[in-house]
C-alpha cells in the first residue's frame, strides 16, 4: 500500500520533469508522431486492400450461394477464410516479413500493409456476407422480377442496404485493425507503439510514454468512431418515417 | 399468351408442391387463382416468371417456351410485371428512384421520360404528391399501389399478382383493390392469387382453384361460385364464403 502511495506521490511531483524527459528532451516526441504517421499509413492502406479483398470474397462466396456457379474460386476462397481466421495475426505478419519477402527487397510498409489487409479482408468477407444474407430475399425477387439481371441487382439493390447492415461492424473492424497494427514493431517498423518503446528504452520510464501511446491510440479511435457515426446517420436518411 | 404444359415442381425430395399443372391464359383475360394455404398457388405464379424454376413440364410465353437454357429470362421479365405479398419496395429508394430505376438501368427509356411516365402513373393513383418519399414513409396501401405502378411502369404484357391485400390492414384493402379493378378494366391480362373471393367474382374472367398441387376446378365466376362442381371446392367455399 505504501508502495503505490510513494509511487503515485512521486509520478504526480515529478510529472513537469518526468514530461520534459521524455517528450521533450531530444525531441523525444518525434518518435511519437512519426510512430503515428506510420500507424495510419498502415492502417488506411490495409483497410483499403482489407476491403477491397473482403468485398470480392463476399461476392464469390453468395454468389457462388446464389447461383452454384464460381465453384472453384468459392473453394479457394473458402481455404483462404479458414486460414486466415485459424491463426493469430502475429504469426501472419511474421511470416509474410520472414518467410515469404526474406529474400525479396520490398518496403516494408508493403510488407505491412499485405499482412494486414490480407488478415482483415478475411473478417470484412464475412462481415459483408452477413450483410448481404440479411437483406431480405424479396428485395433481389423484385429487381428479378422487373428484368434486372443478378449483378444488376446485386449492385443496385442489395448491395447499398447490405452496406447499411454492416457499416457498425465495419467501423469495428477498423478501430481492430489499428490496434491490430500495434505489432508492427516485430517486423521493424517504427509505428507508434514501437516509438513508445524507443523513448522507454532511452529514458528507463515506462508509464509516461506508454500512457501518451494508449492516449494516442484512444483519440483516434474516438475520431474514427465519430466518422463511422456520422456515415451512418447520412444512410439511415431513409429510415425516417 | 401463357401456356403452362404439365408443370410438376418439388422441393428437395420429399416435398411436391406443384403435380402436373396445365393451363393456357389468353390474352386480356383474368385469371383468379384460390385455394387454401399450401395448395401450391404461390408456387405456380412464382413458376411463371421463373423466380421458381420448375422440377419439369414446359412454360410458353408468347409462343416461345421459356424455361430452357437459352432464352434470356431477364428480357423476358421486363414484359411480366409482378406484385408481391409484402411489396417489395426498395427501402433505399424514393418513390420515383423505385418506379425508374428498372427502366433506366435496362435502357428501356432515358431519365427524363421515365420519370415524366412515373409521374403520370402516380397521377393516376392519386399518389403524385409522395415522389420524393421514401417507403418507410407510406402507409401499406399506398407501398403496395407504388408497387403495383413500379411493375407497370415497364409496360408489361400481363401483371402477375400474388397475393396483393394478404399483408394490409383490412382499411386500405379497397384502395389496391381499385387499382387493380382499374387496372382490368384497361384490358391489362392478369394473373392474380388472392384470398379476396369478392375480387374473383367482380372481375375474374376465369377463376381457378387449386389444392394439393393440382388445378381442381376451372370455371368463370358465375359458375364457380354458383355451382362448384369439385367436393373440396364446395368445402373451401362453404368456409371462406
Amino acid at each position: 500500500m505504501e508502495a503505490v502511495w510513494n509511487w503515485i506521490v512521486q509520478t504526480v511531483t515529478g510529472f513537469g520533469d518526468d514530461f520534459y524527459l521524455n517528450f521533450v528532451k531530444e525531441d523525444r516526441w518525434k518518435y511519437l508522431t512519426n510512430g503515428l504517421l506510420t500507424t495510419l499509413e498502415i492502417t488506411v492502406l490495409a483497410v483499403v486492400v482489407g476491403i477491397v479483398l473482403g468485398f470480392l470474397v463476399a461476392i464469390v462466396r453468395t454468389t457462388h450461394d446464389h447461383t452454384g456457379k464460381l465453384k472453384l474460386l468459392n473453394a479457394v476462397c473458402k481455404l483462404y477464410l479458414t486460414v486466415i481466421r485459424g491463426t493469430p495475426v502475429m504469426v501472419q505478419v511474421l511470416l509474410i516479413y520472414f518467410g515469404i519477402f526474406a529474400s525479396v527487397n520490398v518496403p516494408k510498409l508493403l510488407v505491412a500493409v499485405l499482412a494486414f489487409g490480407l488478415n482483415s479482408g478475411a473478417y470484412v468477407a464475412e462481415i459483408f456476407r452477413s450483410g448481404i444474407m440479411a437483406v431480405d430475399v424479396g428485395q433481389s425477387e423484385a429487381g428479378r422480377s422487373l428484368g434486372l439481371n443478378y449483378a444488376q441487382t446485386t449492385w443496385n439493390i442489395v448491395m447499398p442496404q447490405a452496406l447499411k447492415n454492416v457499416l457498425p461492424a465495419l467501423g469495428n473492424e477498423l478501430i481492430v485493425l489499428l490496434k491490430e497494427t500495434s505489432i508492427s514493431g516485430y517486423i521493424a517498423m517504427d509505428d507508434l507503439t514501437k516509438g513508445g518503446n524507443i523513448i522507454r528504452s532511452q529514458t528507463y520510464d515506462a508509464f509516461l510514454p506508454l500512457i501518451a501511446v494508449a492516449a494516442i491510440y484512444l483519440a483516434v479511435v474516438l475520431i474514427l468512431q465519430a466518422g463511422v457515426n456520422r456515415l451512418e446517420r447520412r444512410l439511415r436518411k431513409s429510415d425516417r418515417r | 399468351m401463357i401456356d403452362v404444359k404439365n408443370l410438376y415442381k418439388d422441393f428437395g425430395k420429399d416435398i411436391q408442391v406443384l403435380k402436373g399443372i396445365n393451363e393456357h391464359i389468353k390474352v386480356g383475360e383474368k385469371v383468379v387463382i384460390v385455394g387454401p394455404s399450401g395448395s401450391g398457388k404461390s408456387t405456380f405464379l412464382r413458376c411463371l416468371n421463373l423466380l421458381e424454376t420448375p422440377t419439369s413440364g414446359e412454360i410458353w410465353f408468347d409462343g416461345k417456351q421459356i424455361n430452357v437454357p437459352k432464352v434470356d429470362i431477364n428480357h423476358i421479365r421486363t414484359q411480366m410485371g409482378m406484385v408481391f405479398q409484402h411489396f417489395n419496395l426498395f427501402p433505399h429508394k424514393t418513390v420515383m428512384q423505385n418506379i425508374t430505376l428498372a427502366p433506366i438501368k435496362l435502357k428501356l427509356m432515358n431519365k427524363e421520360q421515365a420519370q415524366e411516365n412515373a409521374l403520370q402513373l402516380l397521377k393516376r393513383i392519386g399518389l403524385s404528391d409522395k415522389a420524393d418519399a421514401y417507403p418507410a414513409q407510406l402507409s401499406g396501401g399506398q407501398k403496395q399501389r407504388i408497387a403495383i405502378i413500379r411493375a407497370l411502369a415497364m409496360n408489361p404484357k400481363v401483371m402477375l399478382f400474388d397475393e396483393p391485400t394478404s399483408a394490409l390492414d383490412p382499411e386500405m384493402v379497397g384502395e389496391v383493390l381499385d387499382v387493380m379493378k382499374e387496372l382490368a378494366e384497361s384490358g391489362m391480362t392478369m394473373v392474380v392469387v388472392t384470398h379476396e373471393m369478392g375480387f374473383a367474382r367482380e372481375i375474374a374472367t376465369r377463376v381457378l382453384f387449386m389444392d394439393d398441387g393440382r388445378i381442381l376446378e376451372n370455371a368463370p365466376p358465375a359458375e364457380f361460385f354458383g355451382s362448384p362442381k369439385n367436393a373440396r371446392l364446395q368445402e373451401f367455399l362453404s368456409k371462406v364464403l
